[in-house]
């Protein structure tokens, strides 16, 4: 049962003293339950969307040696109110040549197929809005209908740039869509469902207990779901639907005010779709370590409320570390031409996940769950994990003190300034 | 004549040995460079930004920070310059207006006005380099925004007064370069390093009672005259 069913059934019990199962007017109740959940995972993707654009903006400038925004209230955290009250307040062009319905309707399509995968996504151990038991696929499908908006937009603009963006976008989309698709099929064959509370179920807490940690072959399913995902987001660096050198700005170029803002807000909001797929379907999702979800579900009073806001807390920790990652990797990685786009996804993404999901297959049949075997590939992969961020680590140091001494030379201050010192 | 056809493979790149072995490459160097691109622009996360904050979050005023040898707006020490007139017959663009004349009670040689147009000067420095008395110079301040467009001629001469009679060595120390022209415009007049620029503070600074230019040519006229239907609409100032 989750929480909002929970909710609906203690609103009935509580205010009208009667038995939810046999009231007739229950359906109300959870109309009304189902409409504040909806504002609130509105109300999360605007919260999320909008500080977000201003700590990327903070993390861009301190990779390329600036400050970013920082006059807009303290530190420039009001930056992005200024930026969405500055896009509200535009006017909203029509193109005169533009196919109109097509044109009005393309933002609100995007933004629905962003915001249709926020129903299945299990924010704490009962904090979701709906655990379909087709979780995944319905992900999968649903932000299939921002290919849908993007071409409407880029068709119903009437400009070729907006075409070839739009047109580029849908290629990447259905493209990346296979390799995605193939790299969370290890995941559903491990976990036997594709609904997402069960894929979260079916991993724990620990780390070793993660999807990530459990063979090799899930590790690189792991990966190729990222890249893929980070592809179907058309972040960088695979952003070409927008590559300003190229196409000036993609499907969006004739678009201004709101509905300008609504297709940067599904990008934003994308982002986080992704980091937290990957986070249910590999990085254990929001267990918390050493307690059972049948722990959970027992709990009673504030204890329950205690365990469901400490899985949340998890739960959005973990998908806003990948969202640093994607932001990183954003101002690190040059954009890729297209044919370098298409190979990589058809050359190597497919024929790899492919292997991947074959892989897991075969360690289902051979190897024993809770076996040595098992046990062992679990270990070893961990250990893979840990050297790989110790070797980040030593390299992030290495390249720190590289140019550290000279810069203490040059300048008579010393290279040190760590992130959380707000110039 | 039929154009040949390209290689498809770069001939500049011999082609690794066996196409497996090409594509494991291939993937170890996405990877590779990936993750060292990564812990380049982490390690950049721990680096102290190159921006300077002008014009609040400094240590120290920015034109304390510009070369000396900068050519900021100019200034003229009046207990130096012997009217020698050098600066503005060289002037190019006839932004420097000098009057003097010779007073019949005292006999004395007395300038009455030194005018620099900023608004005109283009910062050449050959003024600067004319004057053979260390008066005329180039400073570092260059925040020379003025609220009305006559602000921007300086007069460094506001009443009459005794042309030097002293040879160079004999005469007063440069005043230090800069402290003529913060006395003149407030808007010159150095900040405190950590004072936080406001558009409040900026307007409720006081206006410099300047005098009003009579004789010399308003900087806003120039662009009107400049025009060719000048001629045929003449602005006000332009009349009489
Ligand atoms: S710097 Fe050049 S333009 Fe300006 S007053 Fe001197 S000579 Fe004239
Ligand atoms: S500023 Fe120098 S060059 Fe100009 S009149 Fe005075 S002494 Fe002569």
């Amino acid at each position: 049962m989750n929480i909002m069913h929970y909710l609906a059934d203690l609103l009935v019990r509580s205010l009208f003293k009667a038995d939810p199962a046999t009231w007739p007017y229950t359906w109300i109740a959870y109309a009304v339950v189902i409409g504040v959940g909806a504002l609130l995972a509105f109300a999360f993707v605007a919260i999320f969307a909008g500080p977000v654009t201003w700590i990327e903006r903070r993390i861009a400038g301190r990779i390329q040696s600036r400050i970013g925004p920082n006059r807009n209230g303290p530190q420039g955290c009001l930056q992005w109110l200024a930026d969405g009250i500055k896009c509200w307040l535009k006017e909203d062009l029509v193109p005169a040549t533009a196919d109109k319905p097509l044109y009005l309707a393309a933002p609100y399509l995007v933004f629905t197929g962003m915001f249709g995968a926020f129903v299945v996504l299990p924010f704490g151990a009962h904090v979701i809005a709906a655990d379909l038991n087709v979780g995944l696929l319905y992900i999968l499908a649903v932000t299939s209908l921002v290919v849908v908006g993007l071409l409407m937009a880029g068709w119903g603009s009437n400009s070729k740039w907006a075409l070839f963006g739009g047109v580029r976008s849908a290629a990447q989309l259905v493209s990346y869509e296979v390799p995605s698709a193939f790299s969370l099929m290890a995941v559903v064959l491990m976990a036997g469902t594709l609904s997402t509370q069960g894929i979260v179920g079916a991993q724990g807490g620990w780390p070793w207990q993660w999807f990530v940690f459990r063979n090799p072959f899930l590790f690189a399913a792991f990966i190729m779901y990222f890249i893929s995902a980070i592809a179907e987001g058309n972040r960088t660096p695979f952003d070409l639907p927008e590559a300003e050198s190229e196409i000036i700005a993609g499907y969006n170029i004739e678009y201004s005010g709101m509905r300008f803002l609504f297709f940067l807000f599904a990008e934003w909001a994308n982002m986080w779709i992704m980091a937290a797929v990957a986070t249910l379907a590999f990085l254990g999702g929001w267990q918390i370590p050493g307690i059972s979800p049948e722990r959970i579900a027992e709990a009673k009073g504030w204890t329950f409320v205690g365990w469901q806001a400490l899985s949340f807390a998890i739960f959005v920790f973990k998908g806003t570390c990948l969202v640093f990652t994607i932001i990183q990797i954003r101002w690190t990685l040059p954009r890729l031409r297209v044919d370098q786009l298409m190979i990589t996804c058809w050359k190597y993404l497919v024929p790899l996940s492919m292997g991947s999901a074959t892989g897991v297959l075969l360690l289902m049949a051979l190897v024993r769950e809770g076996g040595i075997v098992d046990w062992v590939m679990r270990g070893a992969m961990l250990l893979v994990g840990l050297l790989v961020a110790g070797a980040y680590i030593r390299k992030v140091r290495a390249t720190f003190m590289a140019d550290r001494d000279n810069y203490k030379k040059m300048e008579g201050r010393d290279l040190w300034y760590p992130p959380y010192r707000l110039p | 004549m039929v154009p040949t056809v390209p290689p498809a493979v770069s001939p500049h790149r011999r082609p690794p040995r066996g196409t497996v072995r090409a594509y494991f490459r291939n993937i170890r160097l996405a990877l590779s460079t990936a993750f060292d691109g990564m812990s380049v622009t982490m390690s950049y996360m721990f680096r102290r930004p190159l921006t300077i904050q002008y014009p609040d979050k400094i240590d120290k005023p920015v034109q304390e920070m510009l070369p000396e040898s900068y050519r900021g707006v100019l200034e003229v020490d009046m207990d130096r310059c012997t009217v020698c007139l050098q600066c503005q017959k060289i002037c190019p663009l006839g932004c420097i207006n000098i009057e003097s004349c010779k007073n019949p009670e005292t006999g004395n040689r007395e300038v009455t006005k030194f005018d620099i147009d900023i608004g005109l000067c283009m910062y050449c420095g050959l003024c600067a380099e004319t004057c053979n008395f260390d008066a005329l110079d180039h400073t570092r301040e260059f925040e020379a925004t003025v609220t009305t467009p006559d602000q921007m001629i300086l007069h460094f001469v506001e009443k009459p007064r005794e042309v030097t009679k002293l040879k160079a060595a004999e005469m007063p120390v440069r005043k230090h370069k800069g402290s003529i022209l913060q006395k003149m415009i407030p808007a010159f007049g150095r900040r405190h390093p950590q004072e936080v620029w406001t558009p409040t503070a900026y307007a409720a600074a006081p206006v410099p009672a300047l005098k009003a230019p009579t004789a010399t040519p308003k900087p806003a006229a120039p662009v009107a005259s400049a025009a060719p239907s000048a001629a045929d609409s003449p602005t006000p100032e332009q009349a009489p």
